[in-house]
């Protein structure tokens, strides 16, 4: 679009501006002044400097957490992406069912997050839940709440339940947009499934599978709700995710000092990750 | 390479066809000799597209045969019966080179490297894309992606025919020529047996020997272009065919003579006409119409110049005749008479040519 | 061959409603029989959850304090985006790139960090437990994504649009409002549709802002079983009734679905 030059523009922006600027930058500012700053309770603040990241960034508990974290990032990434993309390419173009199942597929996006938690907690209680008791009598030992890699199994299973079908919807949009004349043209070029998969309905989907990917990173190293309420962090702390050791530094604590610089720490990494991301997969297609 | 026949084809989109109306494609024989270049000619929904992708194998008719030479391939799959199709959009494998992609047919069926080099630098070299091998192919204009698509059409060797649906529709209007002549170049160097549907009348009169005029999913006429522009079987024919297009003129028939209002007009076809209740039109084309001292009275509207002569747009009543004058020839300011080239004139009885 | 190919599609289906399913059996269950034993469906069939949580004004204040800061939200995201986003889509500012990617990066904010500062902002201009500030902070999230999608709709909207309206006597307002937006009717219907989820499904900030008087269904739900102990038949009742709003919304727009991933951004 052949856009003109207008400076009077920033008064169309000025509500969204002033909105995002008002929840951004001024907790920012809160956050950046509590992480340089020390107190001892009693609304007096003297400066430390760097002493609250270098505390974050040598604790082995930020570390264990950081961790935990990158292992639940990539392993639900290395999960979500290919199954959904596998179902996407599994539903029909159109036809009467499509819509009904695109309906139940967006389901479980729509629940709140503490009631999918809650869900799957006594969905995968050992004795009197759905999951529980199946593995249980199929001849697993199976016990979340006490065992660690249960509790990562379980958690898992729950987070590729309840986001795939973002995946899903996703990529099954970028498939219905190509048109029918590049799959006629691979049947008369005598392509194989693999072939019209590899060279047609994938460079096809990238622009989506990118959206689909950063999404999933995002919220994957953001997550809070889902996993407190399924296990709490625990048992113990092998589950404890980033941001449920950040708030329970942060809210549970009340150590502002080293919650802030966390948070610092915390989003500069999102930050540079998605860049990176997003940098990668933008030139992949330029070229 | 092969005579492809439609046998009785006929075919609906629907599961229940109940009424003519319901159907894409109406009734349709026709042959084709090998490696003849034809075109399929019709406005939108005539049904033009449909009749390809039947050739194809993209469409199975739900009525009627398909025949490759003698073998019936009415329900033999795309891959299957060795034709090759460019569509309105070019094709491409974006994430290959130029040279993979006119490759791939060939590497899909399992042609030995050599043999597939060999073939995609003669036919790189047949299509201007010698220079462009490396490159890949999302990086070309729309007119090197055709010429891509074209290639991979061209390039297995058995091919029995190449259709094309309308393939210029995204080229720039100073490039289609080009195209075109290479196209027509090609046909010549090859001889394949190329179809070319389209909805545009130069494209289809300058590209192929045999024109099939199609409108409602019915043939109208079959012929070569001066056929098709002498003797237009249809109104429609007449109408669509040439710019501006026949002159279409209600008349009256009484007694073999034909009658504009109160005028009496000859026409060549005067003797077949014997008795016969019907809608009769007059068609007679602009350039065989010509301003004369007596003749059917009509009324100066508007003169448009082409630069290589003058359009002059005529009426009788609301009816619009147009004809066409030289350069530097005088047109009458406001009333005139108008002559029409007897053998040029004939009468159509419900559009149909009276014979 | 057909069958194979509806076979994936319904096992991921039925993989995704065999929780829900249990959620909703229990919902109908007494806690005894939960907590008693495994039993595929309920035994003594009882709606004596779903009672109390009709009639005990905890409870369904809870989904009316809910409703209400989403429904905010959402018009407070989807109204500030509009003009931002025709900004976008339309013009070349100062600063525009940068300003647009800003926003981008609110998105990928994490909650937590956001936790502790929001509780001190909202409480010191005194809107703790309000709807009015869980609404704002959401917007943190919303608004950069309903910008983001409105952004796209428009770009698809040539400008020939606007200028044809202009030449049409129409003055801006008229314009925006008589033509552009029923335009891109079905842009507005997905970046409602998103900023309604995940305002709706959010939990931490919402917990966090509020206490007695704008406390989210969510909040009274975690209370719920610290307090007096895995009433679990009434958990999942309220938990079953919470997937309704999304279900309604999610229906009314289905046909957008893939149009509205595939416009926009794809």
């Amino acid at each position: 679009m052949n856009k003109t030059v207008n400076q009077k523009a920033w008064f169309f922006v000025l509500p969204v501006v002033i909105l995002v600027a008002f929840n951004a930058l001024i907790p920012l500012m809160t956050v950046v002044n509590y992480s340089v700053q020390e107190t001892f309770g009693d609304n007096t603040f003297f400066w430390s400097g760097v002493r609250w990241f270098e505390q974050i960034l040598q604790s082995d508990r930020f570390w264990a957490s950081l961790g935990r974290q990158l292992f639940f990032t990539f392993t639900i990434l290395a999960i979500e992406v290919p199954l959904g993309v596998a179902i996407a390419l599994t539903m029909p173009k159109k036809g009467p069912w499509v819509s009904v199942c695109l309906v139940l597929m967006a389901l479980p996006l729509l629940i709140p997050w503490n009631v999918v938690g809650a869900m799957w907690n006594i969905f995968a209680l050992p004795d009197i839940g759905l999951l529980g008791k199946l593995l249980n009598s199929i001849g697993f030992d199976y016990n979340y709440t006490r065992q660690t890699g249960d509790a990562w199994f379980t958690l898992i299973l729950m987070d590729v339940w309840h986001w795939t079908s973002l995946v899903v919807l996703l990529a099954y949009a970028g498939l219905v947009s190509i048109p029918d004349a590049y799959y006629q043209a691979a049947l008369i070029d005598g392509a194989s499934k693999w072939k019209i998969f590899r060279f047609i309905q994938l460079p096809k989907m990238k622009r989506v599978l990118t959206i689909a990917i950063l999404l999933r990173f995002m919220d994957s190293f953001n997550i809070y709700t889902e996993p407190v309420v399924l296990t709490g962090g625990g048992p113990g702390n092998s589950t404890t995710l980033l941001s449920i050791d950040l708030v329970k530094i942060a809210l549970g604590q009340f150590d502002l000092g080293p919650a802030a610089a966390m948070s610092l720490i915390y989003f500069l990494i999102i930050l540079l990750t998605s860049w990176i991301f997003y940098t990668l997969m933008m030139r992949n297609e330029e070229q | 390479m092969a005579k492809i026949t439609l046998n009785d084809l006929r075919h609906s989109y629907m599961p229940n066809p109940q009424n003519p109306a319901d159907y894409a494609l109406k009734r349709l024989d026709l042959e084709w000799k090998d490696g003849g270049a034809y075109a399929l000619l019709g406005p939108s929904g005539c049904g033009k597209t449909t009749l390809l992708n039947i050739i194809s194998g993209l469409l199975i008719p739900s009525h009627g045969k398909v025949l490759f030479g003698e073998q019936d391939v009415t329900r033999l799959p795309t891959d299957a019966r060795n034709i090759a199709q460019v569509f309105q959009f070019p094709v491409v494998y974006d994430t290959m080179s130029v040279y993979d992609n006119l490759a791939f047919p060939l590497r899909n069926r399992g042609v030995p490297e050599a043999q597939v080099d060999k073939r995609v630098r003669t036919i790189a070299e047949m299509t201007d894309l010698t220079g462009m091998l490396k490159q890949r192919a999302s990086g070309l204009t729309a007119d090197g992606k055709q010429k891509i698509s074209l290639g991979r059409g061209l390039v297995r060797e058995n091919v029995n025919a190449i259709m094309f649906d309308e393939p210029l529709t995204v080229i720039d209007p100073h490039l289609k020529w080009l195209l075109r002549s290479k196209l027509k170049e090609l046909h010549q160097k090859l001889g394949t047996t190329m179809i070319y549907v389209t909805h545009d009348q130069t494209e289809a009169l300058t590209f192929a020997d045999q024109v099939v005029v199609m409108k409602d999913g019915e043939v109208v006429q079959s012929g070569t272009p001066i056929e098709l522009f002498e003797k237009p079987q249809h109104t429609f024919v007449g109408h669509f065919i040439g710019s501006p297009g026949m002159n279409i003129i209600p008349c009256k028939v009484s007694g073999g003579e034909v009658h504009v209002g109160a005028r009496k007009i000859e026409v060549s076809n005067a003797s077949k006409l014997g008795d016969r209740n019907g809608t009769f039109e007059l068609g007679v084309r602009p350039e065989f119409t010509s301003f004369a001292a007596a003749g059917l009275a009509v009324r100066v509207a508007k003169v448009t110049d082409t630069g290589r002569n003058k359009i002059v747009d005529t009426r009788l009543g609301d009816l619009s005749i147009k004809l066409l004058v030289d350069n530097g020839a005088a047109i009458p300011s406001d009333g005139a008479h108008l002559a029409f080239d007897t053998a040029r004139t004939q009468v159509y009885d419900n559009g149909w040519l009276a014979e | 061959m057909r069958v194979s190919k509806w076979l994936v599609p319904t096992l991921y289906i039925f993989f995704l409603m065999l929780p829900i399913y249990w959620l909703v059996s229990m919902s109908f269950k007494t806690t005894n029989e939960i907590l008693g034993g495994f039993s595929l469906f309920p035994q003594n069939f009882t709606t004596e959850n779903y009672v109390k949580i009709f009639t005990d004004p905890t409870w369904y204040w809870g989904y009316i304090n809910s409703l209400a800061y989403v429904s905010l939200n959402t018009v407070i995201s989807v109204a500030a985006a509009l003009p931002a986003a025709y900004a976008f889509s339309r013009y070349r500012f100062l600063g525009d790139k940068h300003l647009f990617f800003w926003l981008l990066t609110n998105r990928m904010a994490p909650a937590a960090v956001f936790a502790l500062p929001f509780l001190q902002l909202y409480s010191s201009i005194g809107l703790f437990d309000s709807y009015l500030a869980v609404a704002l902070a959401h917007t943190l999230f919303n608004v950069p994504l309903a910008v983001w999608i409105l952004e796209g709709f428009m770009s698809g909207v040539p400008k020939e649009l606007d200028e044809t309206a202009y030449v049409d006597g129409h003055s801006f307002p008229s314009f925006f409002f008589k033509i552009f937006l029923p335009t891109i009717a079905a842009g507005i219907g997905v970046a409602i549709f998103f900023c309604f989820m995940f305002s709706w499904v959010e939990l931490l900030l919402a917990k966090t802002l509020t206490s007695v008087e704008a406390k989210p269904i969510a909040a009274v739900m975690t209370r719920t079983s610290s307090t007096s102990g895995y009433e679990l038949g009434l958990l999942a009742a309220a938990g079953s009734l919470t997937i309704i709003p999304g279900a309604i919304v999610i229906w009314f727009v289905r046909n957008y679905i893939a149009k509205g991933f595939a416009l926009g951004r794809v």
